[in-house]
């Protein structure tokens, strides 16, 4: 019974956002909802790099690297299996399948790609990390750029229109239930541990390139989602959607959220996206507003927005969301029992 | 073989503008433990603050009706490549002063942000359109600009390999320049302090050594050398855009690895190295892996010796 309970609390977030996401993806207009799938996409690429270069203290440079793995990877399943039908389904919830299959193996790929990247890179340290791991996704881009059958340089386009906000969302909540887990874990403490002094770590035993390269493996793997999602949005794959100004656009994120902060991505993902979109006339100086934010970030408020500290953690909505166990611990349960019931249903 | 000796030449000439931008990057690197991602882009400053002064001292091109004289181009080709390093000295100043500076004392991952977000302000910074347009446009926008020819470039062909007077003007400046700053590192009050300073800032600092002047001193240094980097480079290829310091500024930081970071000569090995390796497997095999090649090389030196060629093991401690 006590499994079954934990089993379905595992789930509840993906069947409530199923069903909110269902009623969403019909009530949207599509101009919001492209924004929403964009944000969406943000959202998991900036949670995804806060694994590595938040959880763990490794600058990562390369996560386009592992978009670009992932973006392929699903779009050659979906053009290969295009006109595929399983038996009994019908043509549409096979093609649904599909894109499931193909999102599972751009994963795969993309977490292949971060275990080949990460053995040789993760023994190194901070600025030399972050030059390797930017090499590595140039080098990912090169050997794209050079396969004939990815297309080289135009890529591959005429994709099926897939990722909807139901895939984008759930994905969003497959990739924030990760994280927040991971967390609160055991291999988390390790990745904090490692974060806060890796020689100190490493000195009561943790295997600090182990956990370093599954943080990474797991982080390559979301990417890869994330990869696969907008190439299935935009309906096209090329390798000039994955460059390097791709990986610096989600560190910047991950920084003015807070490295190690998840709701804090979340929040610097979902703004700087509707930012950008507001602010496309100005399109020519998006990227020095980017450059000017990252040096005043670093040189006002280095920690970020929230810093390591989650959003229900700020004081501000420490006391919005007050427990009602706090309050009766302060001896006022007895004296005004209503405010223990006020409490309970805010 | 002629082929062999003509890639070899075309890759010590690349190799040579590697070279310089890495004496930069080593420099930073051996005094700060930071690599200045907006390295590269000094250098393109550099080339850039060239071709406005070239264009506001009124530049006349050899190949003109009226040809200037040799007394002419000799002095305008000086002036513009120490004004451009000077220019350049001067914002490597500011660069290290207000974004490096505050942020000494905090962890080496803020610097490092704080680097690329530099790089990003310069590099589209410069692409932006033009603000000012008298007396020259700046910034310059993102279509590629030429670099105005300074000297006539003479054809040589030495035993079937053909190779120009700017090769062995670019390798003789840049050999000069090497040897000028292994003087200064190794022969001078500002270059023991400067060692000093690389060794443990926080001893030299209590031995007296004015520790933020000698670090100053040395952006001062190294962008000066990037930007005598991008003159040299923009005379030889004139074709200079705004984002064209991005991938040698990468490379640069390879060859500083590859030949020992924090060690000049072996900066310059590895600069001439990491250009003559790329110049072989490009012209051997397919010239669209270029920019891999340096990154693979990147990666099988700091597998097989992190150190690299000229660098001292050094033990970490605790």
């Amino acid at each position: 019974m006590g499994r079954l309970l934990s089993l379905f609390r595992t789930f509840l977030p993906f069947l409530v956002g199923l069903v909110v996401l269902a009623g969403l993806q019909a009530v949207m207009p599509p101009v919001f909802a492209v924004i929403l799938l964009y944000m969406g996409v943000n959202v998991v690429l900036a949670v995804s790099l806060n694994v590595v270069n938040g959880f763990t203290g490794q600058f990562s440079l390369g996560h386009a690297g592992f978009m670009a793995v992932g973006a392929y990877t699903a779009a050659k399943i979906t053009l290969g299996l295009s006109g595929f039908q399983f038996p009994v389904l019908g043509y549409a919830v096979s093609q649904q399948l599909v894109f499931a299959i193909a999102l599972g193996a751009a994963m795969a790929m993309a977490a292949v790609a971060g275990f080949l990247v990460g053995m040789p890179s993760l023994r190194l340290r901070g600025d030399y990390l972050a030059i390797v791991t930017l090499g590595f996704g140039e080098i990912i881009r090169s050997i794209i750029e050079n396969m004939k059958f990815l297309g080289q340089a135009t890529g591959l386009s005429g994709l099926p229109q897939r990722s909807n906000l139901i895939w984008v969302g759930m994905s969003v909540i497959a990739t924030v239930v990760m994280a927040q887990r991971l967390a609160s874990s055991t291999q988390g403490r390790a990745l904090f541990a490692i974060r806060e002094d890796e020689v100190a770590a490493e000195a009561m035993g943790v295997d600090t390139t182990g956990y370093k390269v599954r943080a990474f493996v797991i982080s390559a793997a979301y990417a890869g989602l994330a990869g696969a999602l907008i190439a299935h949005a935009i309906q096209l794959s090329t390798p000039r959607m994955f460059t390097f100004i791709r990986s610096i656009e989600v560190v910047v994120m991950v920084v003015l959220g807070g490295l190690g902060s998840i709701s804090g991505s979340i929040v610097a993902a979902c703004t700087l996206t509707v930012a950008l979109e507001a602010l496309r006339e100005f399109q020519a100086y998006r990227m020095v507003a980017y450059a000017l934010l990252l040096i005043l970030l670093m040189l006002t408020r280095p920690q970020g927005l929230f810093g390591t500290r989650e959003i229900w953690d700020l004081p501000f909505f420490r006391r919005l969301l007050r427990r009602p166990a706090l309050a009766s611990d302060g001896g006022s349960a007895g004296a005004r029992p209503d405010s223990n019931s006020a409490g309970g249903t805010r | 073989m002629t082929e062999f000796f003509q890639h070899a030449v075309n890759g010590l000439s690349v190799g040579t503008i590697y070279a310089l931008i890495a004496l930069g990057y080593t420099m930073v690197y051996g005094v700060l433990k930071l690599i200045n991602f907006a390295h590269g882009d000094v250098y393109m400053v550099g080339a850039f603050s060239g071709f406005y002064l070239a264009d506001l001292i009124g530049v006349r091109s050899p190949y003109d009706a009226n040809p200037p004289g040799g007394l002419e181009v000799f002095l305008k080709a000086s002036f513009v490549t120490l004004a451009s390093m000077i220019i350049c000295s001067i914002l490597g100043f500011a660069i290290e002063r207000f974004a490096y500076r505050p942020l000494r004392t905090r962890a080496r991952l803020n610097s490092l942000i704080t680097a690329i977000g530099v790089s990003f302000l310069l590099e589209y910074g410069f692409q932006l359109k033009p603000l000012i347009h008298s007396p020259i446009e700046f910034p310059p926008g993102p279509s590629p600009r030429f670099f105005p020819t300074l000297l006539e470039r003479v054809p040589m062909d030495i035993l079937g390999v053909s190779t120009s007077n700017y090769d062995i003007i670019g390798f003789t400046v840049a050999f000069l320049l090497m040897v000028g700053l292994q003087f200064i590192v190794y022969r001078t009050r500002f270059g023991t302090a400067m060692r000093a300073v690389s060794f443990d800032p926080q001893v030299a600092g209590l031995m007296g050594i004015p520790v933020n002047r000698i670090i100053s001193g040395t952006f001062v240094l190294g962008s000066a050398l990037a930007a005598a980097a991008g003159i040299l480079n923009a005379a030889a290829r004139p074709k200079i855009d705004p984002l064209f310091g991005l991938i040698p500024g990468l490379k640069a930081f390879v060859a500083a690895v590859l030949g020992g970071i924090g060690s000049v000569p072996g900066a310059m090995v590895g600069g001439l190295v990491l250009g003559t390796a790329e110049e072989f497997v490009a012209g051997y095999t397919d010239s669209s892996y270029r920019d891999a090649i340096a990154f693979t090389v990147l990666i099988i030196v700091l597998l097989v010796r992190p150190t690299g060629i000229f660098g001292r093991v050094t033990a970490e401690k605790v």
